[in-house]
């Protein structure tokens, strides 16, 4: 059974022949634990790569949709339908003059930046891309999920209050009181499945979802939790702060919200930030209610293959859903949100906590 | 080998952390050697609309808004002792059961008290 993306590689550098050689040269030296640290930087690295050509492309294709269903063609010089748009755009970006106004805090405003990109990378770390194709499998998946996607509020505010700007502090200040009004329904939808799992390792979540009733529908936690996971998504659509709920930026009343101030590379590790935020909040939704990597099991095709392409269809599709939204419905307005949040969603989580609870002590599920 | 699972199951952890911060630090280090840096007085006046800001942006904020935050405070905690509960479901049986639906219920009234005392609402 191999458990994580370290032994995929220690398996498949065995299976070639030439694991042996390399740890006993490491060996030689008295350090074995290097190999391991080389692996694992190794992985970390093309998950990054991974991550940022995900963020570029899914920039270019919310601009296309955007446009698509404005009946506009979008970008369409830079490549084959403007598909190198992103690198054009980076490629500016690196090159803007990078302003830190007069009144702003220095220190804390060039720091933000790194604290709203490290936590969006780090929540990688334990989602399942596929079948082995994980980081690392932690015990407390779930719950390190949702704690180090609750650090984005941090960097707002710090960035909102740096920038001795009104746009910025009233931006800042409505984005963590949404992202902390969303946190709790998120939380608690989640606890409703791992009731079921009795888990929070990520992969055990999955492994449960495995198999089919009836030979056709799928044991996938949406069709179990369908409350939970309406709640969760419209939380986790919270907490990526898009439409319905940008109101970190509302462009028409507070210009560009907490990164008003912001320009050249430190705004594209916001851009950045955001959008890999994005993709890893839709690949939970996709591991937690969706089944994760799991589909139909094809022949002579490697599981690890076909699993990341399950996974990967799953989240387009629930990124597909968010951007959709964007394009069709208006922004809500501030006390609607909070009105939301605390009288509706939470409410509605904590019946379905105890229903939940109730029909499993009583066995009837 | 060493064999230590926590070490080994955060090890990730730490060295993207380590790298995360590198590629930021770096790619902010790569534009600060190629960007131009033409700073004028107007230039690095707060953005206000092309009016010029009165007063400072680091104002008080409203009451209001703490009392948000102080009610995510509590009910963030409450959330944290689920989770123990939820994945111990199985083996508590009915007994665990009762336990958590008193727990549940006193976070239910301490929701319906901040609501009617009015510490949900944005504005008073």
């Amino acid at each position: 059974m191999i458990a994580n993306a370290y032994e995929l590689v220690v398996y498949i550098l065995s299976a070639i022949g030439i694991y042996d050689p390399i740890n006993g040269f490491f060996q030689n030296y008295g350090m074995e634990y290097l190999l391991r640290i080389i692996i694992i930087v190794v992985e970390i690295v093309v998950l990054l790569v991974f991550v940022l050509l995900t963020v570029m492309f899914l920039s270019w294709l919310e601009r296309k949709m955007f446009a698509w269903v404005q009946s506009r063609y979008g970008p369409m010089i830079t490549g084959p339908h403007g598909l190198f748009q992103p690198i054009a755009d980076g490629i500016k970006l690196v090159g803007k003059e990078d302003i830190i106004p007069a009144g702003a805090d220095r220190w804390i405003f060039t720091l933000a930046p790194f604290i709203i990109f490290v936590p969006a990378l780090l929540v990688f770390i334990p989602l399942p891309f596929g079948d082995s194709l994980i980081i690392s499998d932690l015990r407390i998946g779930l719950l390190y999920i949702i704690a180090i996607s609750a650090l984005s509020p941090v960097s707002i505010l710090l960035a909102g209050w740096a920038s001795n700007n009104k746009y910025s502090l009233m931006g800042a200040m409505r984005a963590v009181a949404q992202d902390i009004s969303y946190t709790i329904p998120l939380a608690l939808a989640a606890i409703a499945v791992v009731l079921y799992v009795g888990s929070l390792s990520t992969v055990d979540i999955v492994r449960a979802q495995e198999g089919t009733w009836f030979d056709i529908i799928p044991r996938w936690f949406i069709f179990v939790q369908p409350l939970a996971f309406i709640l969760f998504l419209i939380a986790s659509i919270a907490e990526m702060g898009r439409i319905p709920f940008d109101f970190q930026e509302s462009e028409q009343e507070l210009v560009a919200g907490f990164y008003t101030e912001y320009s050249g590379m430190k705004f594209a590790m916001y851009f950045l930030g955001e959008y890999a935020h994005m993709f890893a909040v839709s690949g939970v939704i996709v591991t937690v209610f969706l089944g994760g990597w799991t589909g139909p099991v094809l022949p002579f095709i490697p599981v690890q293959i076909t699993s990341l392409v399950y996974f990967i269809i799953k989240t387009y599709a629930v990124i597909f859903f968010a951007m959709w939204l964007r394009d069709t419905v208006p922004r809500m307005r501030i006390d609607q949100l909070l009105n939301l949040g605390w009288k509706i969603m939470i409410p509605l989580a904590l019946l379905n906590l105890l229903v939940t609870s109730f029909l499993l002590t009583a066995g009837v599920v | 080998m060493v064999s230590n699972e926590l070490l080994d199951n955060y090890l990730p952890v730490a060295l993207l952390t380590v790298i995360g911060i590198a590629f930021v630090a770096i790619a902010l280090l790569l534009s600060w050697i190629i960007r131009p840096s033409n700073k004028t007085k107007v230039k690095l006046s707060t953005y206000e609309c092309a009016e010029i800001p009165i007063g400072d942006a680091r104002i008080h904020f409203n009451i209001q808004y703490y009392m948000i935050v102080i009610v995510f405070l509590i009910f963030d905690v409450e959330v944290l002792f689920l989770y123990p509960w939820a994945v111990q479901f199985k083996q508590l049986g009915a007994i665990g059961f009762i336990e958590m639906v008193v727990f549940i219920e006193i976070l239910i009234i301490g929701l319906a008290y901040a609501w009617r005392k009015e510490a949900l609402e944005w504005t008073q």
